[in-house]
């Protein structure tokens, strides 16, 4: 054991730093920039991985249907710079998580910020919806 | 491929992470049966305190400063591991070329000849303004092909290595845990040689602190950067390393190709590295065909209406 270390999360360094408006690295033709969702539910799968961190949760709707969403952060060299490790969810945690959501409506987003179980955030290396911002990458034909 | 579950033995507690000793970049999927969970609402988190970037042996990453006041450059050496920071614009160059973004300002357009822009319109970049959706781009690396030479300076640069040998320099990167040899031995570059996807380097000092590079024999096959700027057989990219002081190199990148290209044009300009720890372990980022193929079955097919619902 090579000691411990103090690793906390930063409110908001995803929003505070990040100099430009752009993304992650997959581009953002399929999302819809101009929006954030968020959704409460419980952590059912995990991926600590390249190309970029999976994580999926159960979410009940309104309608008391049970809507499987499937998120993506960055890849994992990126994610540990703003404070996630692999050990940051696990199996069954509720969790709250805000993403851009695809533009197709299927419950796939890119994070934008997700609250642990203890309350603590981590953040996405997405900025926010901005009003009336211009759109990036928008795809051309 | 679903691969085995695993369930990590250690746990958060408020305010205190318990060191990795190792930890694998290959996926440690966890899976569970559904369960309930409502709401929309988010909560006001607590305040928390600042965490340590660190490799996975906990040792701290240093942060690119840009002080002055490091001690001087030692002579004919750029050796060390190097970190360029996490600056999307200058290093991770998601819209290509940081000197050249491909963001549609007239400015940051390549000087490309009429056979250079045919060859433009032939590649489907998943970033730029002429992005696509992830399915349908023909980016050679997201299907796990070489960045080679100059992609790997312009596309997800991050931390790299350099050792010197009295006849070379080599340079050791991150992304796509690759490496590359510099000749510096006084040879000249091949003359017509066989295509390689980093294509054949030699280099030279300049002066005391700066090291250049000159690199040919690129296969065509690369992309210059990530919006797909085009290159042909003739690119000749030159590097320069220069030891700006004791903990900081600065590289600037020129793409020479007269067949796509009018004139030369800079398309990494002075990007400044980091001086770490000699301790510091670099972490791996493999283009894993197996990981891409998990990524596009749950991400990258159902956003871009690929998987057939």
């Amino acid at each position: 054991m090579k000691g411990k270390l103090l690793i906390s999360v930063v409110l908001g360094i995803g929003f505070s730093i990040v100099s430009l408006p752009l993304f992650a690295h997959h581009g953002n033709a399929a999302y819809d920039t101009a929006k954030s969702i968020t959704v409460k539910g419980t952590v059912t799968r995990w991926v600590w991985s390249n190309p970029h961190c999976i994580l999926q949760l159960d979410v009940t709707d309104d309608q008391g249907q049970v809507v499987q969403w499937i998120t993506e952060t960055e890849n994992p060299t990126s994610m540990t710079h703003y404070g996630w490790t692999m050990q940051s969810l696990k199996l069954g945690d509720q969790v709250t998580v805000t993403v851009i959501p695809v533009k197709n409506g299927r419950p796939v987003g890119r994070i934008i910020e997700v609250v642990l179980p203890n309350g603590q955030k981590l953040a996405g290396r997405v900025l926010p919806p901005v009003e009336s911002s211009k759109p990036e990458d928008s795809p051309k034909q | 491929m679903e691969r085995v579950p695993t369930m990590p033995k250690r746990f958060v507690t408020p305010g205190v992470v318990l060191a990795l000793l190792i930890v694998s970049p290959l996926a440690r999927p966890q899976t569970a049966p559904p369960q309930s969970g409502a709401a929309k609402e988010q909560k006001a988190a607590p305040a928390a305190p600042a965490f340590v970037d660190a490799d996975d042996w906990g040792h701290p990453i240093t942060a690119v400063s840009t002080d002055h006041k490091a001690a001087p450059a030692p002579r004919h050496d750029i050796s060390g591991i190097w970190d360029p920071g996490m600056d999307a614009t200058h290093v991770i160059g998601t819209q290509g070329a940081s000197a050249m973004p491909d963001d549609g300002k007239p400015e940051h357009q390549p000087p490309y000849t009429p056979l250079g822009r045919e060859a433009l319109n032939r590649t489907k970049p998943s970033n730029g303004v002429r992005s696509v959706l992830p399915a349908d781009t023909n980016d050679p690396v997201v299907y796990c092909d070489p960045q080679g030479m100059p992609r790997e300076d312009l596309y997800e640069l991050r931390t790299t290595q350099i050792l010197q040998t009295p006849q070379s320099v080599a340079l050791l990167y991150q992304f796509g845990k690759v490496w590359r040899v510099v000749w510096a031995d006084g040879r000249g570059l091949p003359k017509d040689p066989e295509p390689r996807w980093f294509g054949y380097s030699v280099g030279k000092w300049e002066d005391d602190y700066t090291f250049v590079v000159q690199t040919s024999g690129i296969d065509e096959r690369t992309w210059v950067d990530r919006a797909g700027r085009p290159h042909s057989g003739d690119l000749r990219v030159e590097e320069r390393f220069h030891r700006v002081d004791r903990d900081h190199l600065e590289l600037t990148v020129t793409i020479n190709d007269p067949k796509m290209y009018t004139k030369p044009w800079v398309a990494l300009d002075k990007v400044r590295f980091q001086l770490q720890t000699r301790d510091y372990d670099v972490r791996e980022m493999i283009c894993s065909p197996t990981d891409f193929a998990e990524y596009n079955k749950l991400i990258g097919n159902p956003a871009s209406n690929k998987d057939g619902r």
